[in-house]
C-alpha cells in the first residue's frame, strides 16, 4: 500500500465552491473517513463533515467517492486506487450546507408525509401480540435501514429531476413497506402511493439497491411489491372491465 | 451583541438518543409544549450501536424469570452501591417498557409461539434480553423516532448546547448554536431533561461515537448539579483491535450469548481458570455445560465467557500481559467453533449475528463464520453520571432531570448487558413525566440576558485568537492518549496524581485554543466546545477513583486490588465548589429497605 495519497475534496457553501487537494498518510486498514478526519485535524480544522459511529450503522457520513454514493466510514482505501486522487464530493440530490455536509431535512420533512403505524388490537388478554419469525423477517430486512440516504442520492427522480415534491424516494418506499408489511399494520397507503407519492415515477433501474450499504433489496422487495398493491388495486383489468360493463 | 433566536417550551429534553426520545413523548403525550435539541440528525444518536437487547424479565423463554430476579442480577452486577430504589423501579418497569415499543411498531425476534424472544447475557440469570439480532439498539431509535414524530415535539437537529441556563436556582431553560449557520440559540423552558449520553471520547480507545463528550454531566456540574460514582467507567472486554483504524468498535457480547469462546494464543479457553467467588454457584466448570447453557438448556449454568465484563475485560488484559494474546494484542473471539456442534452453522451465525458478520467482512476482511476474531477492551460505557432521585429522576437543581447514561444510581459499580437500553426506557419515561409534572406545577422563567451574552461572547473568542490558538483537535487527542494510560482498566495513584496535573496544563491549553474559519458548520468550533466538557469529565472521573481505595466492578486499583467491605457503604459525590474548584465526598449510601434485602438474600 502507498504510504501517502491525494485526497481531493470539494470545499465550499451554497454560492459554489472547488475541490482542493490534500496529501496525507495512509496506512493499512484505513477507511476514506480515517483520512478525512486526519486531513481536518492537521490541514483543515474547519472541514465540515458528518460522522458518528464510524461503524456503517448511523449512517451518517454519506458522501460521493470517486463518484459513488458510499460511506466513508465503510469504504477501505484498499479497495480504492491511490495512484490517482482520491475524490470526495458531497451528496449531489441535496442542497450543500458546506464542504461534504449536505441538507437532509427534506427526508424528515416527507416522511412526515407517510401514515404513521397503525396496529391491530393485541391478540392475547394481557396486551401482548403474537407473531411468526418468518413473517417478521421479512419487514427486519427494511427496518435494518440506517438512513443514510444514499438511495435518495442516487435515485434520477430526485438527483437528475429533483421531484423532491412529488416522489418520496426509495428510502420512504422501504419505510412505507415496511408499514404496510408489518404483521400488525391495518393502515392502507396504497391510494397515498399513487397519488401523493408517485411510485410510478420509479422505473425500476434498481441503482439505489445497488448503493445501499445494508444490502436491502430495495426495488425487488420493498418497491415492486408496493407498485404490485397499487396495480390490485387500482388498474385490475377485470375490475376495469366489469366497472366499464 | 451577538442575536439569539428565541424559542419557549414547558419541557426541553437535551438529546434525542433512546432516553431523550422516550422523555419527549413521555412529555408530549401529556399535551404540554416539548422541544428536543440533539448533537446529529434525528435516528442518529449513540442508541444506534447498542446490540445485543433490552433487559427486561418477561419470561417468554424461562418463566422462572420476574422483576425480583433481575432486581438483584442488577445490585450484584452494580456491587451493591447502585441506587436500590432505581435498580427496583427498572426491573419493575422494564417489561411494560418492551411491550409498548412493539406498540408501536418494533418488531423483535419471536419465539416459536410468537412471543418476544429473549436470549442470554452476561450476570442475566435467565435469558432476558429482547432483541433484533445485532440491532437491538437501531430498532428502539427508529422505533421512538417514527412514533416520536407523529407525538407533537420541536426537534432542533445538529445544536450544540453550551449553557443550562438558572433561576433563582432554578432551571429556566439553555442556550447554544445551529452548527449549519453557528446562529446563537435560547431555549426557555420550565423543566429541562438532560439525556446526552456518556463520556467515552475522553478515552483513546473507546466504542463511542464522537457525541460522546460528556456534554450533559458538564452542563449539570456548571449548573450546581451533583456528579456520582464517576470512577466507574466500563470497559466493554470485547472491541476490534485490528485493523488500527476501527480499534475499539463494539464486538458485541452476544457473540458469547450465542456460544462464542475466548481464547488465548495456546488455545486456552482462560476465563475457567478464574471464576470469581460471588458468580462460583452460577457458572458452568466445563465446555459442555457452558455450550448447552447457551443453547437454552436450563439445567445448565453460564459459560465464564458471559461472567460480569470488568471481570473478562481484566483477564484479557492479563492473558496480553502475560504473552499469550493475539498478533495484535488481544485475544481470540471464536463463534466458528460451533459448527462442529450443529449443522448449518454458518448461516446461523449470519442470521444471529448479522451485523458482527457484516462488520467484519467489511472492516477487517474477516468472515466470522470460519475463522476468529481477535478482541481486547474497549471503553464502552459510564456508570457514573449526574445524582437523580431515584423516582423522578431530578437532579439536585430544581426542575432538571436527567435519564439514561447520563444519570447516575441504576448500575452502581457496573452495569450487566442489556441493562442499558432498558434504563433509556423505564428512567427516560420516568423523566419525562416527572418533567411534565414540574413544569405544570411551576410558573415561568425569566432568562438572565448577563449570562446570555456573556456565554455567546465566550463562545466566540477562540475565533479570534484563530491559526494562531491552540488546535482544538490535538488537546482531544492528548487528552485521550493521557486518561487512556493513566486512568484506564488499571489505576494507581501516582498514575492518576499525574493526570490530574496534565488535565490542568490541558486546562490551560483549552482557553487558549483557537479556531479558523467561519461560524457555518465548523467542526473545529464544536470540537473546541466538546473539549471544554471532557475535561471536566476527565477530572471528575480522576478525582472519584483517586478517592475510591478499593478495587469494585469497573474500577480496578492495582494498588488496592481487593474490594473494601467499608467503601461499599459509600458513593462518591462530585460538585462544584462556591470557587470553582471541583469537590469530592463520600457519601453514606442510604439504607435498603428490608423487604428488597430479602429479595437479594433470596436470589443469592
Amino acid at each position: 500500500m502507498a504510504t501517502q495519497a491525494m485526497f481531493r475534496i470539494w470545499r465550499g457553501d451554497p454560492e459554489g465552491g472547488a475541490f482542493q487537494d490534500y496529501v496525507t498518510p495512509v496506512e493499512e486498514g484505513m477507511v476514506v473517513l480515517d483520512a478525512v478526519h486526519r486531513i481536518q485535524a492537521q490541514q483543515a480544522n474547519d472541514l465540515a463533515l458528518r460522522w458518528n459511529c464510524k461503524a456503517g450503522k448511523c449512517g451518517s457520513c454519506s458522501a460521493e467517492i470517486n463518484g459513488m454514493p458510499r460511506l466513508m466510514c465503510m469504504t477501505r482505501l484498499s479497495d480504492i486506487n491511490l495512484e490517482m486522487p482520491v475524490i470526495i464530493e458531497p451528496m449531489h440530490a441535496f442542497p450543500v450546507i458546506r464542504d461534504l455536509v449536505t441538507d437532509v431535512s427534506w427526508n424528515f420533512r416527507a416522511k412526515l408525509t407517510v401514515k404513521p403505524f397503525k396496529p391491530r388490537s393485541p391478540d392475547a388478554p394481557d396486551g401482548t401480540w403474537r407473531m411468526q419469525q418468518a413473517d417478521v423477517e421479512r419487514v427486519q430486512e427494511f427496518r435494518k435501514c440506517i438512513e443514510c440516504f444514499l438511495c435518495q442520492d442516487v435515485c434520477h427522480v430526485l438527483r437528475e429531476h429533483r421531484k423532491h415534491d412529488e416522489f418520496i424516494g426509495p428510502r420512504l418506499m422501504v419505510y412505507t413497506a415496511a408499514l404496510e408489511m408489518h404483521p400488525l399494520d391495518t393502515e392502507d397507503r396504497t391510494k397515498d402511493l399513487r397519488d401523493k407519492h408517485n411510485i410510478g415515477f420509479c422505473n425500476i433501474t434498481t441503482c439505489c439497491r445497488q448503493v445501499c450499504p445494508e444490502s436491502i433489496t430495495i426495488t425487488e422487495n420493498a418497491i415492486i411489491p408496493l407498485k404490485e398493491r397499487v396495480v390490485d388495486r387500482f388498474y385490475d383489468p377485470l375490475k376495469q372491465l366489469l366497472g366499464i360493463l | 451583541m451577538p442575536e439569539f433566536q428565541r424559542f419557549s417550551y414547558d419541557v426541553l429534553v437535551i438529546g434525542a438518543g433512546g432516553a431523550g426520545l422516550r422523555a419527549a413523548i413521555e412529555a408530549a403525550a401529556t399535551g404540554l409544549k416539548v422541544g428536543v435539541v440533539c448533537k446529529s440528525l434525528l435516528g442518529k444518536a449513540h442508541t444506534v450501536m447498542a446490540e445485543g437487547g433490552i433487559a427486561a424479565s418477561l419470561g417468554n423463554v424461562d418463566d422462572r424469570d420476574n422483576w425480583r430476579v433481575h432486581f438483584s442480577d442488577t445490585m450484584r452486577g452494580g456491587q451493591y452501591i447502585n441506587n436500590w430504589r432505581m435498580a427496583e423501579l427498572h426491573a419493575k418497569e422494564a417489561p411494560e417498557c418492551v411491550r409498548q415499543l412493539e406498540e408501536w411498531g418494533a418488531l423483535f425476534d419471536r419465539t416459536k409461539d410468537g412471543r418476544i424472544l429473549q436470549r442470554n447475557f452476561g450476570g442475566h440469570r435467565y435469558p432476558r434480553l429482547a432483541h433484533v439480532g445485532d440491532r437491538t439498539g437501531l430498532e428502539m431509535i427508529r422505533t421512538l423516532q417514527d412514533h416520536g414524530i407523529h407525538a407533537g415535539m420541536e426537534v432542533h437537529m445538529e445544536c450544540t448546547v453550551l449553557r443550562l441556563l438558572l433561576d433563582s436556582g432554578r432551571i429556566a431553560g439553555a442556550c447554544g448554536y445551529d452548527r449549519e449557520k453557528g446562529r446563537f440559540y435560547l431555549w426557555q423552558a420550565k423543566a429541562v431533561v438532560l439525556a446526552t449520553g456518556g463520556i467515552g471520547r475522553a478515552f483513546k480507545v473507546t466504542s463511542n461515537s464522537w457525541e460522546y463528550t460528556g456534554d450533559g454531566h458538564a452542563l449539570a456540574y456548571r449548573a450546581g448539579a451533583e456528579l456520582r460514582d464517576m470512577e466507574f467507567v466500563q470497559f466493554h472486554p470485547t472491541g476490534m483491535i485490528w485493523p488500527i483504524s476501527v480499534r475499539g468498535i463494539l464486538v458485541t457480547e452476544g457473540v458469547r450469548g450465542e456460544g462464542g469462546v475466548l481464547r488465548n494464543s495456546e488455545g486456552r479457553r482462560f476465563l475457567f481458570d478464574d471464576i470469581p467467588d460471588l458468580y462460583k454457584d452460577q457458572t458452568a466448570d466445563n465446555e459442555d455445560e457452558g455450550w448447552r447453557y447457551t443453547q437454552g438448556d436450563k439445567t445448565a449454568r453460564r459459560p465464564p465467557e458471559l461472567l460480569t465484563r470488568d471481570h473478562v475485560a481484566r483477564c484479557i488484559n492479563r492473558e496480553v500481559k502475560a504473552g499469550r494474546g493475539s498478533p495484535h494484542g488481544g485475544v481470540f473471539l471464536d463463534i466458528s467453533w460451533i459448527k462442529e456442534r450443529m449443522p448449518k452453522a454458518e448461516e446461523h451465525i449470519k442470521r444471529k449475528l448479522p451485523s458482527m458478520y457484516h462488520q467484519f467482512k467489511q472492516l477487517a476482511d474477516l468472515d466470522i463464520t470460519k475463522e476468529p476474531m481477535e478482541v481486547g477492551p474497549t471503553t464502552h460505557y459510564v456508570m457514573g453520571g449526574i445524582n437523580v432521585d431515584g423516582d423522578s429522576q431530578m437532579a439536585t437543581v430544581p426542575g432538571l432531570f436527567a435519564a439514561g447514561e447520563v444519570a447516575a444510581g441504576l448500575h452502581g459499580a457496573n452495569r450487566l448487558g442489556g441493562n442499558s437500553l432498558s434504563d433509556l426506557l423505564v428512567f427516560g419515561r420516568r423523566a419525562g413525566r416527572y418533567a411534565a409534572e414540574f413544569a405544570k406545577a411551576n410558573g415561568a422563567t425569566s432568562i438572565d440576558e448577563q449570562q446570555l451574552q456573556a456565554t455567546a461572547t465566550e463562545a466566540l473568542a477562540p475565533f479570534e485568537r484563530g491559526a494562531s490558538g491552540e488546535n482544538p483537535y490535538q488537546i482531544q487527542y492528548d487528552l485521550q492518549e493521557a486518561m487512556q494510560e493513566l486512568v484506564g482498566i488499571v489505576r494507581t495513584e501516582d498514575e492518576m496524581l499525574q493526570a490530574l496535573e496534565t488535565i490542568a496544563q490541558f486546562r490551560q491549553r483549552t482557553d487558549r485554543v483557537g479556531i479558523v474559519g467561519n461560524r457555518e458548520y465548523n467542526n473545529g468550533w464544536h470540537t473546541a466546545v466538546d473539549v471544554g466538557n471532557l475535561m471536566i469529565v476527565s477530572e471528575a472521573v480522576t478525582r472519584a477513583a483517586l478517592l475510591r481505595k478499593e478495587s469494585r466492578g469497573a474500577q480496578f486499583r492495582e494498588d488496592f486490588p481487593n474490594k473494601d467491605p467499608e467503601w461499599g457503604k459509600y458513593n462518591i459525590i462530585i460538585k462544584r465548589g462556591p470557587d470553582g474548584a471541583m469537590l469530592v465526598e463520600k457519601r453514606a449510601i442510604p439504607p435498603i429497605p428490608d423487604e428488597l434485602k430479602a429479595v437479594i438474600e433470596e436470589m443469592k
